[in-house]
């Protein structure tokens, strides 16, 4: 094992930092590569019409999915190193809902915002403004919903462990659906394009 | 080659924009042990700034508290905060390269600007809210989490397709 290397110790803070610099880079550059900085195309996503939104992102989780299986397998990536999130059901649910409503109504989530603001739009730039705002309003109300936040602890848990399924075998699953989603999707994609041919050329 | 073209080229295969999505993903892991966020950034932001307008006021919430850490350091040297620059800057970078750097406000042609900015601000207030009640957002959460299989990610990505797919309808005027 080797990796992941800033958990071995290969470097420092200040070079996570730089790290962290090149990493959004990368990050940024394939948003915008996807079409993500346009509210348009991310919006098309609810409406059937450009499901980019949905074969860009389990494209990517299928990659890095992959990967860290492989790289885990192989001996070189210390999974128990990793961090993984605690899963809180009930409010990520809630959560899920919630920014689920900002994202068509907003056209943005805050990561392709930032790469809608840095290309020019003014919507991008006005939905942090109101991302900012929402998180005020969150850190200033969480007295209140402390408890709610808190709810339905469940800690480090990931899907193989809740299904007592082997992780390979979940993992090779969620390649097999994804494969016939992005099939799905495509065919959705040409009947709404056909349906509306004569309006929109 | 010239540069100075004005035609925005065609967005990338989606496939190939996600697997290079998601080799930045991966190389997030290898190297750090942990993948990567937005709404985080913006959290440091403003906290930190609820810390330095009214110190006392933000130190006795325990929500900013947690970003601000015990003192001993910035709040603003944090990983998130280096990557969310990057973003900025990897977003410009591949808009100039393509000639899609543009002063506009993207919209549908049924509704006007003021409403479209009006809609912007809201929705970005609800994303607010909603990524810190599931701890995260679309990066943090939905792509990060998807990728280890975190349970708690799944659930959410369902739920954040969910409640756009039923609001989807009733404010298609902005987009249709």
């Amino acid at each position: 094992m080797i990796a992941p290397f800033y958990k071995y110790g290969l470097f420092g803070d200040f070079t996570s930092l730089i790290i962290a610099f090149l990493i959004g880079i990368g990050f940024g550059f394939f948003l915008e590569r996807a079409g993500f900085g346009n509210a348009r195309t991310l919006a098309a996503q609810f409406y059937f019409t450009d499901l980019r939104v949905f074969k860009v992102m389990f494209t990517a989780i299928l990659t890095a999915m992959l990967g860290i299986f492989y790289l885990s397998w192989i001996g070189l990536l210390d999974l128990s190193l990793i961090y993984v999130s605690d899963t809180y059901l009930l409010p990520q649910i809630a959560g899920g809902l919630i920014l689920g409503a900002g994202f068509v109504i907003g056209g943005y989530c805050p990561g392709t915002s930032a790469v809608s603001a840095s290309t020019g739009r003014i919507d991008g730039a006005v939905y942090l403004l109101g991302m900012i705002a929402g998180l005020v309003v969150f850190a200033e109300c969480f007295p209140l919903v402390e408890s709610f936040y808190n709810a339905t602890p469940m800690g480090r848990i990931t899907l193989p462990e809740l299904f007592q399924v082997p992780y390979g075998l979940l993992v090779f699953l969620i390649v097999i659906m994804a494969v016939g989603a992005f099939a799905g999707g495509s065919w959705v994609e040409k009947r709404m394009a056909t349906r509306k041919g004569a309006t929109h050329t | 080659m010239s540069t100075t073209t004005r035609v925005p080229q065609p967005y990338w295969n989606p496939y190939i924009a996600g697997i290079g999505l998601g080799l930045v993903l991966l190389a997030a892991y290898v190297i750090m042990g942990r993948g990567l966020g937005a709404s985080g950034a913006f959290t440091t932001l403003v906290s930190a700034g609820a810390g330095a307008i009214a110190p006392d006021h933000a130190a006795a919430n325990p929500f900013y508290a947690e970003y601000l850490g015990d003192g001993t350091r910035n709040p603003l040297l944090d990983w998130l905060v280096f990557e969310m620059i990057g973003v900025f800057v990897g977003g410009y970078l591949s808009g100039a390269l393509a000639g899609r750097i543009r002063v506009t406000t993207e919209k549908g042609p049924n509704i006007t600007v003021a409403r479209r900015l009006l809609f912007a601000f809201l929705g970005g207030g609800l994303m607010g809210i909603g990524a810190k009640l599931a701890r995260g957002c679309t990066s943090g959460q939905g792509l990060t989490g998807g990728a280890v299989l975190n349970a708690g990610s799944w659930a959410f990505m369902l739920c954040v397709f969910g409640g756009a797919y039923a609001l989807a309808y009733f404010v298609r005027r902005q987009w249709l």
